[in-house]
């Protein structure tokens, strides 16, 4: 759980030998991993072009998973907000893009954009109710504000009530990029929908993660993991804990209710059950999260992919298959509590995504005895 | 005289939103464990009661009394040999491990008792009911609620009057000092949680016999419970038996206004407690 405990080098060592010692962010491994990544990304991007429209169905799945297993693993594995309530957001965002497609006639992919924000402002009200119960009270306490957002919005007849609405038909094929997608690759209706949606999945996926990176290695990074790993230690060194929580409750609001506007553009029929689903939305979230290791970056994406994998083989087995997830996720808790990518990473020590400053001797080596001094 | 007959009937529903909450205020209060699966425990012991009476033939109450036992072994085994693994500084094992734990017990228990909803039956019981005044109360409400008071009168009682409950305290207080004192703290733990289980199944019996249940209703008997505790403040009994009357009368209240505000007004309370008085109505415990 405590990636980060080698945040702040012993600053007299650091002081006193200057250029002998330094301070490592990234290796080798992970910046060549870096361009790999990359390079990945953008051969992703090419396949609406090749492939059939149900593997880009399957590939829009898994990336908009992984951006709500990232969101909740920023969440709870640094910011130690562990919430049971993501499909509050999920569901806002979905049906503030109904509401904006359908009462305002606003463009779709426009609308994703301001369902974020929408999610983003109903998070501000909610964090205020939330951060008042700590721990474990504040788990249930997010699931509560989900079940409240649930029966509201079933409550809206305009769209639906309980019942749900669907999309009507000419509003997706009217999106911008769809009629320009149309004539240059001489796609139809549904196909380019398709390829469209899963091209904005890639590039949430592309800023979530990008994001992410950035901040967990930045001066706000290590105040977060300082306050994750001691509340009481880190604001005393000044650190704003509960300014930097919030911050990070409201951005992962903001990045699942877009995912949740874009996840709900695709299906274009919308239900309260369904979209404030815990299961759909959080519960396979956390077995994601968990299984693949929570607290770094790259566990999520291992979780993400047996996640699928386990779905596939599994479908016909009706809910044993969520029996089976939650088992697996019970024992990765137990015995493995960073996950597979814990283990992995404890095995052979590879990080493809350092977040740690490791404190490494510089090009001048000296005996194995002690420091420079020592 | 409808309204007085509406919040009567909500303080007796609150009775059993007590009962509900009174095994995780118990289990909170011992060992700072929230149990995610608190819920489909309860749906779990109210399938027990119903095979139990099915294949037996017996009426529920009795049936209760044998699946009592069988919980609390259950919730000792549950406890000693898991939930003890994950207590510790970091919460967040306990927590995902229960959480883990609710969606298997409520999966197992869909594959094995199908999606139907199930109710116990309990005989001429059911709809038989009591004048009181101008207030009319079905029977199994006031039962539900006697037992309610009952429960937190005997949980107190064991507490704060017997050595078991001192040794409850002592290692509510601090675990490592009782060790010392020659309390070994997973049995304790093991025997709190089993006790819950107790709670739980008499919690389960009125959940059974009074309306219809299904393998997915834990959740929401959760949220039921975890809003109780929270209302009538963490380390109260009393104080949770007050805050599942509060949530009672909210939720019959909201029912009589329109039948679909039934739970949206019980959250709506629990929220507005908890903008006046975060830590509750009769907070105990500091924490």
């Amino acid at each position: 759980m405590v990636a980060n405990r080698e945040a702040s080098p012993p600053t007299t060592a650091a002081g006193a030998s200057g250029s002998r010692w330094r301070v490592e962010t990234r290796t080798t491994l992970s910046t060549a991993f870096g361009i790999v990544a990359i390079a990945a990304m953008l051969l992703l991007a090419l396949t609406p072009f090749f492939a059939s429209r149900g593997v880009v169905q399957d590939l829009f799945f898994i990336l908009t998973m992984l951006v709500l297993a990232q969101n909740w693993n920023l969440l709870a594995g640094y910011a130690g907000l562990i919430s049971v309530g993501q499909q509050l957001f999920v569901g806002c965002g979905a049906y503030a893009l109904f509401s904006f497609v359908i009462l305002l006639g606003l463009d779709p992919l426009l609308a994703v954009l301001l369902s974020g924000v929408f999610a983003a402002l109903v998070s501000v009200p909610t964090a205020f109710f939330a951060f008042r119960l700590h721990g474990p009270y504040f788990a249930i306490g997010t699931w509560v504000i989900a079940e409240v957002g649930r029966l509201l919005f079933a409550q809206w007849k305009a769209l639906g009530g309980g019942t749900g609405t669907s999309l009507p038909r000419d509003a997706t094929r009217d999106m911008i990029g769809i009629g320009f997608l149309k004539e240059t690759l001489g796609l139809k209706s549904a196909a380019a929908v398709d390829a469209l949606t899963f091209w904005v999945a890639l590039i949430l996926l592309a800023a979530t993660m990008g994001t992410m990176y950035r901040l967990l290695r930045s001066r706000n990074g290590l105040g977060l993991a300082a306050v994750r790993d001691n509340e009481v230690a880190a604001r005393a060194l000044g650190v704003d804990a509960m300014r930097m929580k919030a911050t990070v409750y409201v951005v992962t609001a903001f990045l699942t209710g877009i995912t949740g506007a874009l996840t709900y553009l695709q299906k274009a029929r919308i239900s309260p059950e369904a979209a404030f689903s815990l299961t759909d939305w959080t519960a396979y979230i956390i077995f994601i999260v968990v299984i693949g290791g929570i607290g770094t970056i790259e566990g999520p994406i291992v979780g993400v992919i047996v996640f699928f994998l386990m779905q596939n083989a599994l479908s016909s087995y009706g809910s044993w298959y969520l029996l089976l997830m939650g088992a697996l996720a019970i024992v990765t808790m137990l015995f493995a509590p960073r996950g597979l990518w814990g283990l992995a990473s404890d095995r052979t020590g590879i990080e493809l995504f350092p977040v740690r400053r490791i404190l490494k001797r510089g090009p001048n080596h000296q005996g194995t005895k002690g420091g420079p001094h020592g | 005289m409808n309204w007085l007959d509406t919040i009567f009937q909500g303080i007796l529903l609150g009775g059993l939103y007590a009962l509900f909450a009174a095994g995780l205020s118990l289990v909170f209060g011992i060992m700072r464990l929230v149990n995610l699966a608190h819920g489909d425990l309860i749906v779990c012991a109210a399938f027990l009661i119903l095979q139990l009476v099915s294949a037996l033939q017996i009426n529920p109450f009795i049936a209760a009394l044998i699946a009592a036992p069988v919980m609390f072994g259950i919730g000792w085994v549950l406890q000693y040999h898991l939930l003890n693994r994950t207590l510790g500084k970091d919460i967040l094992p306990p927590l995902l491990v229960t959480f883990g734990l609710s969606i298997v017990i409520q999966n197992g228990l869909l594959e094995s008792f199908s999606a139907d909803s199930r109710r116990i039956s309990a005989g001429t019981l059911e709809s038989a009911s009591l004048g009181i005044g101008v207030l009319s109360a079905g029977v199994m409400p006031l039962l539900t609620f006697a037992s309610a008071i009952l429960v937190v009168v005997a949980l107190n009682q064991l507490i704060y009057r017997t050595a078991l409950g001192r040794a409850f305290r002592a290692t509510s207080d601090d675990v490592a000092t009782a060790g010392l004192m020659g309390i070994r703290p997973n049995r304790i733990f093991a025997t709190a949680t089993g006790l819950a289980m107790v709670v739980v199944t008499i919690a389960a019996l009125y959940l059974g016999t009074r309306a219809t249940f299904d393998p997915t209703a834990g959740p929401a008997r959760l949220i039921y419970a975890f809003e109780a505790v929270i209302i009538g403040g963490l380390g109260s009994l009393w104080g949770t038996l007050a805050g599942g009357v509060i949530l009672g009368v909210a939720q019959t209240l909201g029912a009589a206004i329109n039948p679909e505000w039934q739970i949206l007004a019980g959250h709506v309370a629990f929220l507005l407690v908890l903008l006046v008085r975060p830590r509750g109505l009769f907070p105990r415990a500091v924490d």
